[in-house]
């Protein structure tokens, strides 16, 4: 099937040659799906004897070794320059492995807050953790396709895992129904981006990013209808997934039934993967020819993204609903980074995807905390009094909410900058400010959040001190939670501060579309 | 572009330079102090005023040790410091005083320890003064940025103490006052952001060479289209707009101010309000000369509206606290007035009336602070003779409320007759409208003390204490300066004239076909000798 894939015209008329497997290529992916199925063995095996804390410490281990062995490829990446494995399917270059980066902490976050999540609901077990690892290799192996029928693998990887985890809390309704509404609209998605990949073939002969970008550079194609339609269909599949404006209507109810850790990694590392599979199509494949067709597309995305994410944010009374619909208008933000199609717009996205998980994951981990036993109380009014019962608690997450908010001094405020920076680059300045615009809406979303877990337990008075509890069993901060909150809270305020480093390093990571050497026999 | 005094005096402040740290001082004692306050226990209630007033005056000596240093003879900026800070985007820590932002540091300074000293937390001490020292901190950012993006990081992070500050410590709707300060002031830096920006991106397009956003950079080499300049203005001017306020972005200000706790009010309308004036100056007048020009007669307008619209609305009121945040809208409107009639008069009168207002509207709202606190009442209907029972605090309050006015001898005045002087020279007409306001001023105010002081002591007022000594005592060093810089302004014009005088030929030499006018008789230049005529020559 490789064969099939990969080979160009051109290899096809040379007629000799040969790949050889590049294992080390592709060892990020390796280590995450082997670390799942590994940890599916070692638990059959000794069945009943691990306590669930191994599990977290085998996930937290194996994404940080997929990380590990993302390094070496890096500097190689950096000093001999990009190239394409695996028969020119695989794409190793600087993109690439930043993503899986960020893939893989978005992964340690949630196995941190799963540990807490599960002992407190009753859940534990290893499948958990088994579907993240295997999620995540999805997501990874999405972000380094260099073919499209990789990156359709890589997506269902990545999405089916993550459907069963949406509905893996077995006592709640919601959960379930998240978990199919999930699948259905995200198995519809799939179709939607499959046929667009089907019509792309149709249009340039090939599936490999590669020989599409060499053949519609080479040649002009005065019939492109079928092009177009494929570029249109693939949209619509990756709309579903990154949660842009007008697909995005499962966003909010999977959100909020999903369990709080699973969305976690559902808003960070699967959006990341999403983003990183789009920028591959749009931006590095059909970027350089094809920008003028798509760039009003997703122009209108972004633009209903940012004002329909933030409009419907204000609206909601629950905590969960209200971050999905912020996390809609986030996406918005990243679109910006997309629609420069420049180098600069993709490290402008790749440093705010870098940040949102952060974010996310913060304010998502904090939301774990409220919904106390149940994941249920994520109203509003549950927040209230958060400020006096737990100062810290509630510093912490409204460090998130003004982050999100792009307050500077936090990573979200040198997010956005360099969004807008690439945009306004891009001479979009129109786009640019009706995305700050909207970031002032959704900051009174945040504000309703801070207002809540502050303002309306204070007194006026300075002697009628009554201390306004939460309602409700008190809220227990799990130490593995409470390690990831802070580290959460350190890297959002350090990519504020001192952004410079995590910079360069989304600077250094270019995609790009390298054709594989070929080793003559 | 012509080689302005700017930039030679750039490279003159190398001279300086044993001075670098002072503000590097200024920003970090506060800030650092937040977090030492942040580590003192919670239950150690007695330590957090007295830790928050030591920070905040030794932030206040360093300002004043600023101000000793500083070399009035140097039009350009002074004790800069420069590190990089996100280099590939050209952003660097850029910091230097020059005569504008000179005694906007000092007012801060001063505002501060005499804030925290004058009242005290309601409740929960420990976050009300480790907010105050972050909103210091940033204060003192924004008055010494010269960078762009830096402006704007301590132009934003303002909000959030003063956010906390009036919704958590604040009285009647302050939920609603903080919620929509925040969401003003960001509406406005919205359009900050993207004018900056794209300012350096084109800036970068136009001439080449890597992006920058250096304030002082872009002052001297811009060469971005006048189309390009104009759009860049009004995102500025709006963000400006909003926290001056102008007419029509003020409605968040009487809100804000009234529902605020007394310290926060005192600081919002002494330091924050300057902000927005300060950047109109900095980041208009100076670094967009053509679109200030431009743009000038639109902005007075809204200024002598200000003024105008201001002084009816306080006329008003029945809550005497909003009383003087309306007071607030009349005098930042002649600080505007003052600064687009680009005049030497003019900024000089507006940076004056920055300092002053500062100074007497602060006070102000620590005596409407007094009255709240004795009597739980900021009714003016529910007050009145107060002056017999109070007879020094009514004292007091009719030496600041006169200097509010704009009585000569008071510090109010000269900053006021400058600006005037200078509209009347630049755009007379404006300056007619405007002269009414000052009588205006004269009837909110005095009708508003005649109504509270005087007439027949009834009811509760009856039992209301005069001033303490020690509040008295707290009070006294804002009176002196009221009385000081009202006989005596020549110190503090000396420092503001060379940077003054800078901008102005600045833009004249930018801006084709502008000449700045000039009033006949020059009253400020009959103030100094002629030799430091000679001095401001020889560096240009």
């Amino acid at each position: 099937m490789i064969g099939l894939l990969a080979h160009t015209p051109d290899d096809l008329a040379a007629g000799n040659f040969s790949h050889s497997v590049s294992w080390s290529a592709i060892a990020p992916a390796l280590i995450l799906m082997l670390g799942g199925i590994l940890l599916l063995v070692i638990v059959s095996v000794f069945r009943g004897k691990l306590s669930s804390g191994f599990f977290t410490a085998w996930t937290v281990i194996v994404a940080g070794g997929a990380i590990a062995a993302a390094i070496p490829l890096w500097h190689d990446v950096q000093e001999d320059g990009a190239r394409s494995e695996m028969a020119g399917s695989v794409g190793l270059d600087g993109f690439s492995l930043f993503v899986t980066g960020v893939i893989c902490i978005s992964v340690i976050f949630a196995a941190l807050f799963l540990d807490g999540y599960l002992r407190r609901e009753k859940l534990e077990g290893p499948e958990w953790y088994v579907l993240l690892l295997l999620s995540a290799a999805g997501g990874v192996t999405m972000a380094s396709a260099n073919d499209l029928l990789v990156l359709f693998v890589g997506l269902e990887i990545l999405s089916i895992a993550v459907y069963i985890l949406a509905a893996m809390h077995s006592r709640r309704v919601t959960s379930q129904e998240a978990g199919l509404k999930y699948f259905v609209l995200g198995a519809f998605s799939s179709a939607f981006l499959l046929y667009g990949i089907a019509f792309v073939y149709g249009g340039t002969g090939t599936t490999n990013l590669v020989s599409i970008n060499i053949f519609l550079a080479d040649n002009v194609i005065t019939q492109n209808g079928l092009l177009l339609a494929g570029l249109a269909l693939l949209l619509v599949g990756f709309g579903f997934k990154i949660a842009a404006v007008p697909f995005h209507l499962w966003t909010p109810d999977v959100y909020q039934g999903a369990p709080t850790p699973v969305v976690t990694y559902m808003a960070g590392g699967v959006k990341v993967a999403a983003f990183a599979g789009m920028i591959r199509v749009f931006v590095v494949t059909f970027g350089p020819t094809y920008v003028n067709e798509w760039r009003p597309m997703v122009y209108a995305l972004a633009v209903l993204s940012l004002v329909v994410g933030a409009l419907m944010a204000i609206v909601q009374t629950n905590v969960k609903r209200m971050l999905a619909f912020s996390s809609i208008s986030h996406a918005g933000f990243i679109l910006l980074g997309v629609l420069a199609s420049s180098d600069q717009g993709t490290a402008a996205a790749l440093f705010y995807l870098l940040v949102y998980t952060f974010m996310v994951a913060g304010s998502f981990g904090v939301a774990t905390l409220i919904g106390r036993t149940g994941d249920g109380r994520q109203n509003l009014g549950d927040y209230r009094g958060l400020g006096r019962s737990r100062p810290g608690l509630a510093l912490t997450f409204t460090v998130f909410l003004l982050a999100q908010a792009g307050v500077p001094l936090t990573g979200g405020f040198m997010a956005k900058l360099y969004v807008i920076g690439a945009i306004v680059e891009s001479g979009m300045t129109v786009l640019a400010l009706i995305a700050m615009l909207s970031a002032v809406i959704s900051a009174f979303l945040y504000l309703r959040i801070v207002v809540s877990m502050y303002f309306e337990a204070s007194t006026d008075s300075a002697d009628s001190e009554e201390p306004a509890e939460l309602s409700g069993p008190p809220v227990r901060i799990p130490k593995l939670a409470g390690l990831a909150l802070g580290l959460a809270l350190v890297a959002v305020l350090a990519l504020g501060i001192v952004p410079g480093p995590a910079t360069r390093v989304a600077g250094d990571a270019t995609a790009e579309l390298v054709p594989e050497v070929e080793v003559p026999q | 572009m012509g080689t302005s005094s700017i930039l030679a005096s750039v490279a003159s402040a190398a001279d300086t330079s044993g001075y670098a740290a002072i503000i590097p001082a200024l920003i970090l004692i506060p800030f650092v102090g937040a977090g030492v306050i942040a580590l003192i226990p919670r239950r150690r209630v007695e330590l957090f005023r007295g830790v928050a007033l030591m920070i905040s005056t030794a932030t206040a000596a360093v300002a004043v040790f600023a101000m000793v240093q500083f070399d009035r003879h140097d039009a350009g900026y002074q004790f800069v410091v420069r590190r990089d800070w996100i280099s590939d985007l050209g952003i660097s820590w850029h910091f230097g005083i020059d005569g504008i932002s000179l005694f906007l540091v000092v007012l801060t300074g001063i505002i501060f320890p005499i804030a925290i000293l004058a009242t005290k937390a309601e409740h929960d001490p420990k976050p009300y003064y480790a907010w105050l020292m972050v909103l210091m901190a940033g204060s003192m950012g924004v008055f010494t940025a010269l960078d762009l993006v830096v402006f704007f990081v301590f132009f934003e992070i303002v909000l959030v103490p003063m956010y906390f500050l009036i919704g958590f410590w604040g009285h009647g709707q302050r939920i609603y006052a903080a919620t929509k300060f925040f969401l003003y002031t960001m509406f406005g830096s919205a359009f900050m952001l993207v004018a900056l920006v794209s300012l350096a991106v084109l800036q970068q397009k136009a001439v080449g060479g890597p992006l920058t956003f250096d304030i002082v950079d872009i002052t001297n080499n811009l060469a971005v289209s006048t189309n390009a300049q104009r759009l860049v203005f009004v995102g500025f001017a709006i963000a400006f707009a909003v926290k001056v306020p102008l007419f029509p972005l003020h409605t968040w200000l009487p809100d804000a101010h009234t529902n605020a706790p007394t310290a926060g009010s005192v600081i919002l309308a002494a330091v924050m309000l300057k902000l927005g004036t300060y950047g109109f100056i900095r980041l208009g007048v100076q670094m967009l000369p053509e679109p200030s020009v431009w743009a000038a007669p639109v902005l007075m307008t809204l200024g002598v509206i200000g003024i105008i619209y201001g002084a009816i609305v306080a006329t008003m009121q029945t809550d005497l606290k909003r009383l003087v945040a309306y007071s607030s809208v009349a005098h930042l409107g002649f600080v505007v007035l003052g600064i687009f009639s680009l005049t030497v008069q003019g900024i000089e009168g507006g940076v004056l009336i920055m300092v002053n207002h500062g100074i007497i509207t602060g006070s102000l709202f620590l005596l409407v602070g007094m009255i709240y606190e004795r009597r739980h009442t900021r009714e003016i209907s529910e007050l009145s003779g107060l002056q017999k029972v109070a007879p020094i605090m009514a004292g007091v309050f009719t030496l600041v409320m006169l200097a509010s006015v704009g009585l000569p001898g008071l510090s109010g005045f000269p900053g006021e007759f400058l600006a005037l002087l200078g509209a009347f020279a630049g755009a007379r007409w404006w300056g007619v409208v405007a002269t009414t306001g000052v009588i205006l001023a004269a009837l909110y105010l005095l009708w508003a003390y005649q109504r509270v002081f005087h007439g027949p002591t009834t009811g509760k007022n009856t039992l209301m204490r005069d001033m303490t000594p020690s509040e008295f005592l707290v009070m006294l060093p804002l009176l002196a300066l009221i009385v000081l810089l009202g006989i005596f302004p020549k110190p503090m014009l000396d420092r503001i004239e060379p940077s003054v005088e800078a901008i102005i030929h600045h833009v004249e030499v930018s801006v084709d076909g502008f000449t700045s006018a000039e009033p006949e008789t020059d009253p400020v230049a009959t103030d100094h000798g002629d030799s430091e005529e000679h001095a401001e020559e020889v560096d240009r």
